[in-house]
C-alpha cells in the first residue's frame, strides 16, 4: 500500500481544519502519515496524532520552521518522501507556496487543487476559474498533490492512534528570513471553516455602511464575515474577507449573500455552499440564479430587520 | 540589475470559456486572447522597479505558440526592454516552463525575476515556486508589496489570515497578487516603438529541456449547474426558512 505524508496547516499552537479535508483525500491514495514542522510544535503534534486513521506524525521541531519558511521547509519535505508515494497538502496559502518547491526538486509535477480522488494517479481539478473541470491522470513516480478543502469531508480529529517521532532536517536555508505578520484579529470564525457566512457587496456604500449592516446580522448567527471583490476594491473591508476565485474558496452550510450582485468570479468562490440566500434589491441580479432562497428587498431596511427577528444561534 | 518578467498568453478574462462538447478541452478557437492579468501586474512591478532606479533592464519571456509574440509585444509597449519567445504550439506544463525559464535564467542572470502568482487558464500556481526550487533561491509568493533594499528584497505576502512579510536574499523569485498594482496602459506611440524593439526567438531544444507532459487530461467538463430556488416575499418569510434549517 503506498504512503502519503500530509503537510499539517497549524500555527504551532492548533491543528487547521484544512489538514482534516486533506487527510481524508490522502487516505483515499493509501497510509497517512503527517508532517508538522514548526517551532515549539510538539502540542500539534499530540493533536496531530488524534486525528482519525493517522499512522507515523512526522515532527521537526526547530526555530527555522516556525514560519514555514518553503526555502527551510521543500528540502525536509524532500528528505521525508524517499520513504513516500505522495506528498498532499491543503491549498492553503502554506501549502500553495510549499508544494511546488517540493514538486520541482522532486521532478513532479503537482496536481493543484484537487477536488477528488478517481483512481491511484487520477484527480478532478478545477482550471478556468472553476469553468471547466478536468479529470487529469499523473505519469510520474511520486505525487505531489494540493487539496481544496471544501471537496472532501473532514477526517475526524480525534479517535486515531498516530506515533509521533521526532526528525531532524537541515534547517536554515539562509535564503529567506520572516520579518512580520499582519494578522487580522477576529473573534469571527474563519471563512474557510465557518459554518454559516454573511457576505457583503458593493451595495453595502461604505465602510462604516458594511459594518453597521453586516457584522450584527453575522454576530447574531455566530457566522463568518465575507465580501465580493468589489466591496474590497473599495475599501470597505479589508483582503482577507474576499470570497471569490482571486480570494477564498467557501462552502458553508449557508452562505447570506447580501447587495451581492453575482459575478463569475464571485460565484466561483462561493457555489459548493449547501444553502445559498441572497438578498438584493435588484430582481435581474445573477445571483439569484444560483440562490436557494431569494429575498428582493431593499438590504438598509432587511437586513436590520432579519437582524432583529432572529433569535440568534 | 536586470528583471526578468515571463508572461503567459491565455483566454481574456472577461471570455466566459465554454468547454467543447467532446470534452478534451476548452474552445479558444475565435476567442480573445490576451497577456495573464497576474502577469500584466509582474510586467508593471518590474517597470515601477527600473523606474525607481532600482533595476536597469527589463526582459519579458513567454513559452507559447508564435501568437505569444503579441503578448510579449503589448508588454514591450508597456515599457519592457526586450523579448524572448520559446516558441512551441505544445501545451507546456508549469514543471516544463520552470525548466526553460531556469536555463534563460542562468544566461541572462537577472537580480529579480516576477511571475504571475498563477494562469487564469491551468489556474495551477505552481510556476514561480518551482522556479526558486530549481534555482535553489528565495521566494516570495502572492506578493502584494516588493521593496528592493540593496542586496535583499522585502515581500509582503497575502497570506490565509491577513498580511505577511519575509525578507529574501537577492535573486530571488517574487510572485503578483492581485493588489501589488494597476498596470498601466500602453500609449499609441509606445505601441509604436515596441514594434522595433528586439524579440529573440528560441526553441525549449535550444534550453535543452524536454516539454513531454507529466499529466495526462483523461477529460474535461463544465462544473454542475446549480439551479434556481425559490423567493420569499418578506423578512418573516426568510426568518421562518432559516428557522426551518435550524440556523435562525
Amino acid at each position: 500500500m503506498s504512503k502519503t505524508l500530509v503537510w499539517v496547516e497549524h500555527d504551532n499552537a492548533s491543528v487547521k481544519d484544512a489538514t482534516l479535508a486533506a487527510v481524508t483525500a490522502a487516505s483515499q491514495l493509501g497510509e497517512v502519515h503527517l508532517l508538522v514542522a514548526g517551532a515549539g510544535c510538539a502540542g500539534v503534534a499530540e493533536a496531530a496524532a488524534q486525528i482519525a486513521g493517522v499512522g507515523k506524525v512526522h515532527l521537526a521541531d526547530d526555530a527555522a520552521y516556525g514560519n514555514a519558511l518553503a526555502e527551510n521547509v521543500a528540502p525536509l519535505v524532500v528528505a521525508l518522501m524517499a520513504d513516500h508515494d505522495a506528498f498532499v497538502a491543503p491549498a492553503t496559502s502554506n501549502g500553495k507556496n510549499i508544494a511546488p518547491r517540493v514538486a520541482a526538486l522532486l521532478d513532479v509535477m503537482q496536481v493543484s487543487d484537487i477536488l477528488s480522488v478517481e483512481g491511484p494517479k487520477t484527480f478532478t481539478r478545477p482550471t478556468y476559474a472553476g469553468n471547466a473541470i478536468a479529470t487529469v491522470e499523473s505519469s510520474d513516480a511520486k505525487l505531489v498533490v494540493t487539496v481544496r478543502g471544501t471537496a472532501f469531508a473532514k477526517a475526524a480529529a480525534s479517535g486515531g492512534a498516530g506515533v509521533v517521532e521526532a526528525v531532524a532536517g537541515s534547517g536554515d536555508a539562509g535564503l529567506s528570513s520572516f520579518v512580520g505578520a499582519e494578522v487580522a484579529k477576529s473573534e469571527r470564525p474563519e471563512l474557510t471553516s465557518a459554518k454559516i457566512i454573511v457576505s457583503g457587496g458593493r451595495a453595502l456604500k461604505d465602510a462604516a455602511t458594511f459594518e453597521a449592516t453586516i457584522m450584527p446580522l453575522a454576530d447574531k448567527l455566530g457566522a463568518g464575515v465575507g465580501a465580493s471583490r468589489a466591496a474590497v476594491d473599495a475599501g470597505y473591508v479589508p483582503n482577507d474577507y474576499q470570497v471569490g476565485q482571486t480570494g477564498k474558496i467557501v462552502a458553508p452550510e449557508v452562505y447570506i449573500a447580501v447587495g451581492i450582485s453575482g459575478a463569475i468570479q464571485h460565484l466561483a468562490g462561493m457555489k459548493d455552499s449547501k444553502t445559498i440566500i441572497a438578498i438584493n434589491k435588484d430582481e435581474d441580479a445573477p445571483i439569484f440564479q444560483v440562490a436557494d432562497i431569494g429575498l428582493i428587498a431593499d438590504l438598509f431596511s432587511a437586513v436590520p430587520e432579519l437582524t432583529t427577528k432572529i433569535s440568534g444561534a | 540589475m536586470k528583471i526578468l518578467v515571463p508572461v503567459k498568453r491565455v483566454i481574456d478574462y472577461n471570455v466566459k470559456p465554454r468547454v467543447k462538447a467532446d470534452g478534451t478541452g476548452v474552445d479558444l478557437s475565435n476567442v480573445k486572447m490576451s497577456m495573464n492579468p497576474f502577469d500584466e501586474i509582474a510586467v508593471e512591478e518590474a517597470l515601477r522597479i527600473k523606474e525607481a532606479g532600482k533595476a536597469d533592464e527589463v526582459i519579458v519571456v513567454s513559452v507559447g505558440p508564435a501568437k505569444a509574440q503579441e503578448t510579449l509585444r503589448t508588454a514591450l509597449a508597456m515599457g519592457a526592454d526586450r523579448a524572448v519567445l520559446v516558441e512551441t504550439d505544445a501545451e507546456v506544463e508549469p514543471l516544463a516552463v520552470a525548466k526553460i525559464l531556469k536555463s534563460l535564467v542562468e544566461t541572462e542572470t537577472p537580480g529579480l525575476v516576477i511571475l504571475g502568482k498563477q494562469a487564469i487558464d491551468d489556474d495551477s500556481n505552481q510556476t514561480g515556486q518551482m522556479l526558486a526550487a530549481l534555482l535553489g533561491r528565495p521566494q516570495g509568493t502572492f506578493a502584494s508589496k516588493v521593496a528592493v533594499e540593496g542586496d535583499k528584497v522585502v515581500v509582503t505576502r497575502e497570506v490565509d489570515g491577513g498580511l505577511e512579510t519575509v525578507s529574501l536574499a537577492i535573486p530571488a523569485i517574487v510572485t503578483t497578487d492581485l493588489r501589488l498594482n494597476e498596470p498601466r496602459y500602453a500609449s499609441l506611440p509606445n505601441i509604436m516603438k515596441a514594434k522595433k524593439k528586439p524579440l529573440d526567438v528560441k526553441s525549449p531544444a535550444d534550453c535543452g529541456v524536454d516539454i513531454a507532459p507529466r499529466l495526462k487530461t483523461l477529460k474535461v467538463v463544465e462544473p454542475a449547474v446549480r439551479s434556481a430556488g425559490i423567493k420569499v416575499a418578506d423578512v418573516d418569510a426568510l426568518v421562518a426558512k432559516l428557522k426551518e434549517m435550524g440556523v435562525a
